[in-house]
């Protein structure tokens, strides 16, 4: 069985970062880029099917600028097998981004692909769900819990009310949750381990376009200030005199 | 311009409604489940009449063919919305803005970006588009008109639907909620989480939220969790009670009208945001609540 998990490169998660005074884009100056950390759950959980089983193979992709590579090789250290980097600087929405992964599962022809439900940056949630369609495979986001079924795999995936399992037929695509797993520390035989595995950069198979795109970032209007109550009998006239009781 | 809003069910059809009276073109709603919403202004609803929402591939086939015919193809953002939808953007290979809060034109968006610390604005290049949007940046639907009902087919998905839990019980939707009442991880375990989190908010006919670390360490159930990548929530009145107030957490609740912050952490970031805050023990400040509301 072959998996095949996109990786993106993403701003720290953790690090608080604001538009730039002219509302060009992001300030990323001084800040850590990682692994968007719904891809990373993916990539574990690749990973630990691969242990689960020696005979599936694990292919990471990026599509991104040569920096991405970074991010490739953290993959491979946690345990993926070979990377594969489209290399680009071009400006990209998700449409972009599933046509050039529809060209690389073309490419490597996985019989599942294992992607985050949404990158952390843009919190778009939209990449999994367009390379589906482009590809006529059935879906599974939000997953929580993997299992494999011989062809088939059953997915048991959050809802807005609680949970589903699907079970799917193979070749299909797969997104993950927050509670799927928690990716593994990567210890450092790993990360020479990862040097030495093949990387391979390659160009844009497409010529797709972005649809849309990004004209100003800003700061969200703040919200007034507001007071500390010394006591449960204060915050109940305070909210009483809002109105909010 | 013509517009189609995808409503997973009738309180779905009524939030969109708003969003899409406001924009100004004519409309047709696509209902998935429940009895047709026919007041809303609406040309035509095409009523699948599904008593549950069905796969992600079998529903977005089954209103490809409408939705080829709209300029905009919209729904109200929530976890069925959003893998739906991005499904059906890529049928269309159409672009897709996620979570708009407001619009300047039918092709200029606004949307919160990285957890909420950006709103950006988003330039759609060409139609179609697909949009979901966050109901409390617009006006409230008018009930008014009568629309034709047609009904919608919906066929068999690929993935197999093979169980489905349904939590929730009797207390309103979370992210339509007037009142919601939300709980950390000092909340010991499930039952203390229901027994004060729960407990306050039947006590106001809301209902409750929990953070990332309360869903993660299982103390609250999953779709109660509020926030960046949980559910977004903007109620007249949001009670944080032990939350600690992560950038992710704020990012799902800074449209509530009212927030209150109980916390015995005076530092804890949550105070930053919120309207009151209450530097106690939840435990005691939460009873004293209770027995005087």
């Amino acid at each position: 069985m072959k998996i095949l998990v996109p990786v993106k490169r993403v701003v720290d998660p953790y690090a608080k970062v604001k538009p730039l005074p002219d509302g060009s884009g992001l300030d990323v100056a001084g800040v850590k880029f990682d692994v968007n950390p719904f891809d990373e759950i993916a990539v574990e959980e690749a990973v630990r099917m691969k242990e689960a089983d020696p005979s599936v193979h694990v292919t990471v992709v990026s599509v991104g600028t040569s920096e991405s590579e970074e991010q490739l090789r953290k993959a491979l250290a946690m345990g993926a097998d070979e990377a594969v980097l489209v290399e680009t600087g071009d400006p990209m929405d998700s449409g972009v981004v599933a046509a050039e992964l529809e060209a690389v599962v073309r490419q490597v022809q996985p019989d599942l692909v294992l992607m985050g439900k949404q990158a952390t940056d843009d919190d778009n949630n939209q990449a999994g769900q367009m390379l589906a369609a482009r590809l006529g495979w059935p879906q599974a986001t939000f997953a929580c819990k993997i299992a494999r079924a011989g062809d088939h795999i059953e997915v048991t995936r959050e809802t807005d009310a609680g949970e589903e399992t699907l079970r799917l037929a193979l070749p299909c695509v797969v997104t993950t949750d927050l509670r799927l797993n928690e990716p593994r520390y990567i210890a450092l035989p790993g990360i020479i381990k990862a040097r030495s595995k093949p990387l391979a950069k390659q160009a844009r198979a497409t010529d797709a376009r972005p649809k849309s795109r990004v004209t100003t970032m800003a700061a969200p209007p703040p919200r007034a200030a507001g007071r500390k109550v010394a006591s449960v009998d204060e915050l109940i006239g305070a909210l009483r005199e809002r109105g909010s009781l | 311009m013509r517009l189609l809003l995808i409503a997973f069910d009738p309180l779905d059809a009524v939030a969109g409604a708003g969003f899409a009276q406001q924009f100004g073109a004519p409309f047709d709603i696509v209902q998935v489940t429940g009895a047709p919403v026919t007041d809303l202004g609406a040309g035509t609803v095409h009523s699948a009449g599904l008593e549950t929402v069905p796969v992600a591939d079998a529903l977005a086939e089954a209103v490809l063919g409408l939705a080829r015919e709209a300029t905009h193809t919209v729904a109200v953002s929530a976890m069925r919305s959003k893998d739906v939808l991005a499904r059906l953007a890529g049928h269309l290979d159409a672009a897709m803005v996620t979570d708009v809060v407001a619009f300047e034109s039918p092709t200029v968006f606004h949307r919160p970006m990285v957890a909420g610390t950006v709103v950006a604005t988003v330039e759609v290049l060409e139609t179609p588009v697909v949009l979901t949007l966050r109901p409390a940046g617009f006006n409230k639907a008018d009930r008014s008109g009568e629309s034709a009902v047609q009904p919608l087919a919906v066929g068999e998905g690929r993935a197999v639907r093979l169980s489905q839990t349904v939590r929730g019980g009797s207390r309103p939707d979370l992210s339509q909620a007037k009142t919601v009442v939300s709980g950390g991880r000092p909340m010991k375990d499930a039952e203390t989480f229901e027994r004060v989190i729960g407990g306050l908010a039947d006590k106001l006919g809301g209902a409750a939220g929990a953070t990332r670390a309360a869903v993660d360490s299982g103390i609250a159930p999953n779709e109660l969790q509020v926030g960046q990548t949980g559910k977004i929530v903007a109620p007249d009145l949001y009670i944080a009670a032990g939350v600690s107030g992560s950038t992710q957490h704020m990012a799902g609740i800074k449209d509530s009208k009212v927030i209150v912050a109980i916390n015995k952490d005076p530092d804890a970031p949550i105070f930053e945001i919120a309207d009151f805050g209450l530097v106690a023990d939840l435990y005691e400040a939460i009873p004293e609540l209770m027995q005087k509301l």
